[in-house]
Parts: structure tokens; sequence; C-alpha cells
């Protein structure tokens, strides 16, 4: 065991900036993600059976194929096809929310199934337009319900985010990579990151149980 | 005012409904009792359109139903007999939300109105607080000032007090009662049969999806017709 963590110190903030890095690809991807799994829930739960069998089949596929994968179809191919490079970290950005969306439209179509049914039912007898009860009546009670499987999903996130590195976009694993690199010492760089990614993820996780304490109480 | 017509309704290879005939007057207060399972429900969530019927019609004012949808649901109001009321509103937001929504009334008129209903079924204290914390006669009071709110010609009331405690029935009946003085025209899905005595112009008894006896209270109370009305009065009474 010879650890050399003083050759690492002028370092630490090249990698510490990768924090922000990875903060800002996993918020804008659980953003999009979120947005995009929201329409996609109201598909499954919809009348329209195009929409329903597209959501379900695009669901199946995100989910039955590596992460990594899809990531290098859109990183390598979509230039391929199309002539446009997208660069490192709006293609990271695309995968994980499109992933992400596959993911987050079953916890939601399940938020929206577990509200009663009675709600429905009174906001008809209301007379209230299908469009104003998703948005205004089930919707807002779905979240409430989703939130920890959503905490979940952002943790989930921060730690796969780790494999956009790949296709060379700065995060914290790829500047841990870069200096193990110049520096021919891998493993310090590396248990920093992993120190760095663990944090992160404790941080999120009592944000979570902060928020669920909080909604609870107003219920 | 409502014509039903032959109605019949099954789900999936289950009828529930046989073939029901009524026609009810404006400002008639129908009490419409039975054994569970025989189809009270589904015949009024037939009539507002939560159920659609598979044979014969319903006409409201000489109208289709089938061709009125979002028109009828506001010329009907109901009450649930588990309230639905929405959690995430207040109570005042309750029932302000489809005036607004739906009507597209203004937000301080329908406050304005909603306060009035709210003050008539003696709820002005609660207006701002959440249907989590009112009771269960309360969140019943505060249904049927929702539905009021869009001022309905008819209101269905399914079992309005069956899930409340005991205490808090005569609450709601309180309510109830001043609405039939103001005229208003109901169907009453219940099982107080006191009430049903003392406010209904009719009793519909239903019995496995079919009607069988269309009475005044003061004659199907003491002198049923049939024998399965008389089995099922000598249980409740
Ligand atoms: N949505 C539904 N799907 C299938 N069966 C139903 C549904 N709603 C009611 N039923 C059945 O219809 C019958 C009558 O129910 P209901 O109208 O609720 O009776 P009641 O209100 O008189 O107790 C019951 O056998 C019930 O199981
Ligand atoms: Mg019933």
């Amino acid at each position: 065991m010879n650890l050399d963590f003083a050759q690492l110190v002028p370092s630490i903030p090249y990698i510490l900036y990768g924090i922000w890095v990875t903060l800002q690809f996993v918020a804008v991807s659980l953003v999009l993600g979120f947005l995009w799994g929201t329409v996609l829930s109201l598909f499954k739960i919809g009348k329209i059976t195009v929409l329903r069998w597209f959501a379900d089949a695009y669901t199946s596929v995100f989910r039955g194929t590596p992460l990594i994968l899809q990531m290098l179809l859109i990183y390598y191919a979509v230039p391929q096809l199309t002539g446009i490079d997208i660069g490192a970290f709006s293609a990271g950005v695309l995968t994980f929310a499109l992933n992400s969306a596959a993911y987050i439209s079953e916890i939601i179509r399940a938020g929206i199934n577990a509200v009663d049914k009675g709600q429905k039912e009174a906001a008809m007898a209301l007379g209230v337009p299908y469009r104003t009860m998703m948005l205004k009546i089930i919707l807002p009670q779905a979240f409430k319900n989703i939130l920890p499987a959503l905490m979940n999903e952002f943790i989930t996130l921060t730690k796969e985010s780790a494999i956009v590195s790949v296709i060379g976009a700065l995060d914290i694993m790829r500047r841990a990579q870069i200096v193990g690199a110049s520096n021919y010492r891998f493993f310090e760089p590396l248990l920093l990151a992993g120190l760095v990614y663990y944090l992160l993820v404790m941080m999120l996780t009592l944000a979570g149980r902060v928020m669920e304490r909080r909604l609870a109480k107003s219920d | 005012m409502i014509d039903v017509q032959s109605l019949k309704k099954s789900f999936g290879s289950n009828q529930v409904l046989k073939g029901i005939s009524t026609s009810i007057k404006k400002g008639e207060v129908i009490a419409v009792i039975g054994p569970s399972g025989s189809g009270k429900s589904t015949f009024l969530r037939c009539l507002n359109l939560l159920e659609t019927h598979d044979e014969g019609s319903i006409l409201l004012e000489g109208k289709d139903i089938n061709e009125m949808e979002l028109h009828l649901r506001k010329k009907i109001g109901m009450v649930f007999q588990h309230f639905n009321l929405f959690p995430h509103l207040t109570v005042l937001e309750n029932v302000t939300f489809a005036p607004q929504q739906v009507l597209k009334i203004s937000k301080s008129e329908a406050e304005k109105e909603a306060l009035d209903l709210l003050k008539t079924v003696g709820l002005s204290d609660k207006a701002n607080s959440y249907p989590s914390n009112l009771s269960g006669g309360q969140k019943q009071r505060v249904a049927i000032a929702r539905a009021l709110a869009m001022k309905p010609e008819v209101m269905l009331f399914d079992e309005p007090t069956s899930a409340l405690d005991p205490e808090m029935v005569k609450e709601v009946l309180q309510v109830m009662k001043n609405l039939v003085k103001l005229g208003m025209t109901m169907i009453i899905v219940t099982h107080e049969m006191g009430f049903a005595k003392e406010v209904a112009d009719r009793v519909l008894f239903m019995d496995d999806g079919k009607l069988v006896e269309d009475q005044e209270p003061a004659i199907f109370f003491e002198n049923p017709k049939t024998d399965r009305a008389k089995a099922f009065l000598e249980k409740v009474l």
C-alpha cells in the first residue's frame, strides 16, 4: 500500500468542479425526463390505442436495453445519420431524459392509478372536462404519492450519470480518470470521486426524507 | 322532467338493471330503497352518465341524455357515499372549483356564492380548512354545497349518510330537508327509512335490477304490495 494524496491535492478543485457538471446534467435530464414521462403516462392511461401502444413499447425498449448502448447510439449514430454533432453533454442529457422518462412514466402511472376512483367520478359529475380534471385534480394528488419514488429515480440517475464519462463529458468521473492518467495514479482520484458520489447520494436521500416528512405533515 | 324507459345495463354477463321505467317530475323527491346489490347505485350513475346504459332511454326534459354529456352534468348534481372531496383543495376551493372551471364564473363571484352556500350548510367557519380536518358530517355537507354550486336542477344522492357515524347523520339529513323545502328535485338512495317516509313524494323499491314498487311512502311503508318489499321492510325496520 502506498497511497499518495499529496500529489492529488492540486487536482482536487478540478475534480470537484465535476460536481457542478454532474448535478447540472442530472437536473436537466430529470426535468426533461419528468415532462416526457408525464406525457407518456397520460398516453398509457388514455383511451387512444395507438398512443397507449406506443408508450408501452417505448417503455419496454428503454427498460430492456443497456443504458450505455442507448447513449452510444445517440452519441455516435445520430451524427452518422443526420450529420448533426450534438456533443457529449447534450447526447448524455438526451439519453438520460429519454431513458428516465420510461421509468418515470411507470411511476406516474402507478401514482395516477393510486388516486381514489371517487376523485375522477366527483370531477366528472361536476362536468369538469378531462384535461382540467387530469391537470388540477388527479395529477396533483398523484405527484404527492410518487415523490419518494421520484427521489429514488433522482438518486439512481446521479449514480448512473457516471457513464457519460465514456463519451467524454467532463463530469466527476471523467475528471477523476483524467487526473489519474496524468499522474499515473488512479487509486486516489477514483477514491475521491467515489466519496463525492456517495456524499451527493446521501444528501439527496436526506433531502428526500425531509420532503416526505413535510408532506406527511400537510395531510 | 326525467323519463326513464326500459333501462338496461350489464357489467359483462351480469345484468344489473333489467328494464327500469319511471318518470320524475320537477320538484319531486324520490327515495330509492332496496337490498344491497339490487342496482340502486348503477341506476343513479346511469342518470348522470357515470355509467352508459345498454338499452332503453333516459330523457331529460325530452332530450336524450346520451347527446348531452357535459351539458347534462351541469344540470344534475351528485353526492356520493364517500364524499369524494378534493383533498388537496380547501373547502372553499372545493366549492368554487367547478363553477370557475366549468361555468367560467370569475373567482370573486364564485367565492361569494360559495360562502353563501357554506353558510346554508352551516360551515362558514370552515372555508379555509382542508377536508382532512373535517368530520364525516362536515365533509358531506361540503360535498352538498359543492354540488349545489353548479346550480343543478336535479340532485342525486347515493347513500349520503351510510359512511357517517350515527351522531352525524342528522346534520346531513337536516341540510337535505332544507333542500326539499326549497323545491329541489331530488333522487335519494337511502337506508334511512324514517327520512324517506318523511320527505319523499314517492318511494322506488328496487330488487335484483327491477323496479318492484313505485309508491307513495305512506302506502309503501304501511302496506307494501309485494312479498319482496315486505321481507325487506321487515329486515330494516
Ligand atoms: N363497475 C362495475 N363493474 C362490475 N360490476 C359492477 C360494477 N358496479 C356495480 N356492479 C355490480 O352491479 C350490481 C349492482 O350494484 P349497485 O348498483 O352498486 O347496487 P346497490 O347500489 O343497490 O348496492 C352488483 O352485483 C355489483 O357487483
Ligand atoms: Mg350502492
